[in-house]
């Protein structure tokens, strides 16, 4: 084969390679939706890995989401007080952080910890023949295994991002406090002054919409792993990638949609 | 080790049939037409080389990959026409051990055990579920192992949890992938006994899969032997090896010497 045959072929291939990955997808995300309205319902299962996701990550949430509100405040009030508007410190913070940051570091944070965690365990699970042994064992495993983590992930999410939010105007309080005495409660009333049921809903939207990404992806590429221990890498590590990837592009689209919506 | 025994074979029952299977992945072809039958209280071992279809081929039976071309029946049913719940009662009546035993490492023994029972049947009470887990336990030598965990336990007591597992649901079919493989010589003896007194005691049919001739000496009643795709020649152990074949002098040899 000369040169570019090779060439053509390697293309092909992949692009072949491309629309069944696309197709596959599809087919896995499809059937998550028919299994879930299903019964058997494994409850006790969704409610061990909603703490998994839930609890496990709330630290590293609280965390991260008090260094962000202080962050976030430091470097906005310089650009304030230049224009004499720091007592619009808390509105703004208000919105960034209830609009975007909150949502935004909780799902980036829980598509590294909790996508990569579903992938790698779901992957040595296949590797390791637990899913086919589920299999014949006649108990479903992609009721059982994937159905309730996707669960877990959607509805646990949407309670982190609210709760981060909540710790970051914390961590904002806590340095707006430190420049000049203000009570917490006017600051947090301050900060809801200007956001709208419209705010909450779409944040509470992404979040769910993010939490059911976090969860697809990461149980994807570990239920379809491949290629022995590599294959739990390389799962953990996609997961993790294609879902910070889809995280940014539903952000632009729920944010542009929302957008529209003010105008109705 | 246990002298296999001569169990009741009853010929006029099949419980697995096969004919002209065909298995390929992408452009490796894997099965080349195999024909094969399984009686009620019989116990084959599948013999061959790494690499030449054998796990595939019980893969096939318990449903878990389809077949390109070929009729699988299992107890009376075409296991490739089967789907959800038709397919889970017929694989509640086959048993599948692993070649790495496949446990469960999130739970420990007792939570391995009774999963696929109180999966399948949930009015189960703790008490009938404890029971049934130490019965199982006791019928492989465990029972003091209830509360641990599978990266505990050795390689055996692995092999012997996961048949445990598979016993729990009174299969009558057994399906074994290698399951002396990795193991030392007395531990592998120990397995052999065990897939004996399953046959015995839960009086099940079963397909051993194995490239260990000790282990296909003494558990299987008939030996198939598997070459590239297909079977090389069926018998009882003296019929396949009392030969002037090369293919199969050769794979007799090296078992010998090793």
């Amino acid at each position: 084969m000369s040169i570019f045959g090779n060439k053509k072929y390697i293309l092909t291939r992949r692009l072949d390679d491309y629309f069944i990955g696309v197709h596959n997808a599809y087919t896995f995300t499809a059937r998550f939706f028919k299994e879930v309205f299903r019964k058997p319902f494994h409850w006790r299962e969704v409610v061990n890995q909603f703490f998994e996701v839930g609890l496990k990550s709330l630290a590293l949430i609280s965390l991260t989401g008090f260094i962000v509100g202080i962050v976030f405040t430091k470097q906005s009030r310089p650009s304030l007080e230049d224009f004499g508007a720091t007592s619009w410190l808390p509105s703004l913070i208000g919105i960034a952080i209830i609009k975007a940051l909150g949502p935004l570091v909780t799902a980036l944070i829980c598509a590294g910890k909790v996508g990569s965690s579903i992938g790698a365990e779901l992957a040595s699970m296949r590797v390791t023949e637990q899913i086919d042994a589920m299999e014949v064992s006649a108990i479903n495993p992609f009721k059982y295994l994937v159905v309730s983590r996707v669960v877990a992930t959607t509805l646990a999410i949407p309670i982190l991002a609210l709760y981060c939010s909540f710790v970051s105007l914390y961590g904002s309080y806590v340095n707006v406090h430190a420049e000049e005495t203000s009570s917490m409660v006017s600051f947090y009333q301050n900060a809801f002054k200007t956001i709208s049921f419209l705010d909450i809903a779409t944040a509470v939207i992404k979040t769910v919409v993010y939490g059911f990404t976090i969860g697809i992806v990461g149980c994807y590429k570990g239920y379809n792993a491949t290629q022995g221990t590599r294959g739990v890498g390389k799962a953990a590590n996609q997961a993790v990638v294609l879902a910070m990837f889809l995280i940014f592009i539903e952000e632009v689209i729920i944010v542009q949609i929302s957008n529209w919506l003010r105008y109705f | 080790m246990e002298k296999l025994k001569q169990h009741i074979i009853d010929k006029e029952e099949t419980v697995i049939s096969i004919t002209g299977l065909y298995k390929s992945f992408d452009e490796l072809e894997v099965l080349k037409g195999i024909d094969f039958t399984l009686f009620k209280g019989e116990n084959i071992a599948v013999l061959g080389k790494s690499g030449t279809g054998k796990s595939v081929l019980i893969k096939i039976i318990v449903g878990l990959l389809k077949p390109d071309r070929g009729e699988v029946i299992v107890l009376g049913q075409e296991v490739a026409k089967l789907k959800g719940k038709a397919l889970d009662a017929l694989r509640l009546r086959i048993g599948f051990s692993f070649q790495n035993s496949a446990l469960y490492d999130g739970m420990n023994v007792y939570q391995n055990l009774a999963f696929p029972l109180t999966m399948n049947f949930q009015n189960l009470t703790k008490k009938q579920v404890l029971y049934a887990v130490e019965e199982v336990l006791e019928s492989v030598g465990l029972k003091d192992k209830l509360k641990q965990m599978p990266s505990d336990l050795s390689g055996g007591q692995r092999k012997r949890i996961g048949i445990a597992r598979t016993l729990i649901l009174k299969p009558e079919i057994m399906l074994y992938d290698e399951p002396t493989s990795g193991l030392d010589p007395i531990t592998s003896a120990e397995i052999i006994d065990l897939i004996n007194e399953v046959q015995e005691q839960y009086n099940t049919s079963s397909v051993i899969i194995t490239h260990d001739l000790t282990c296909a000496k003494n558990t299987g009643n008939r030996i198939a032997m598997m070459f590239e795709g297909k079977f090389l020649k069926t018998g009882t152990f003296n019929e396949v090896f009392d030969t002037d074949d090369e293919q199969l002098k050769g794979f007799y040899n090296y078992n010998f010497i090793q």
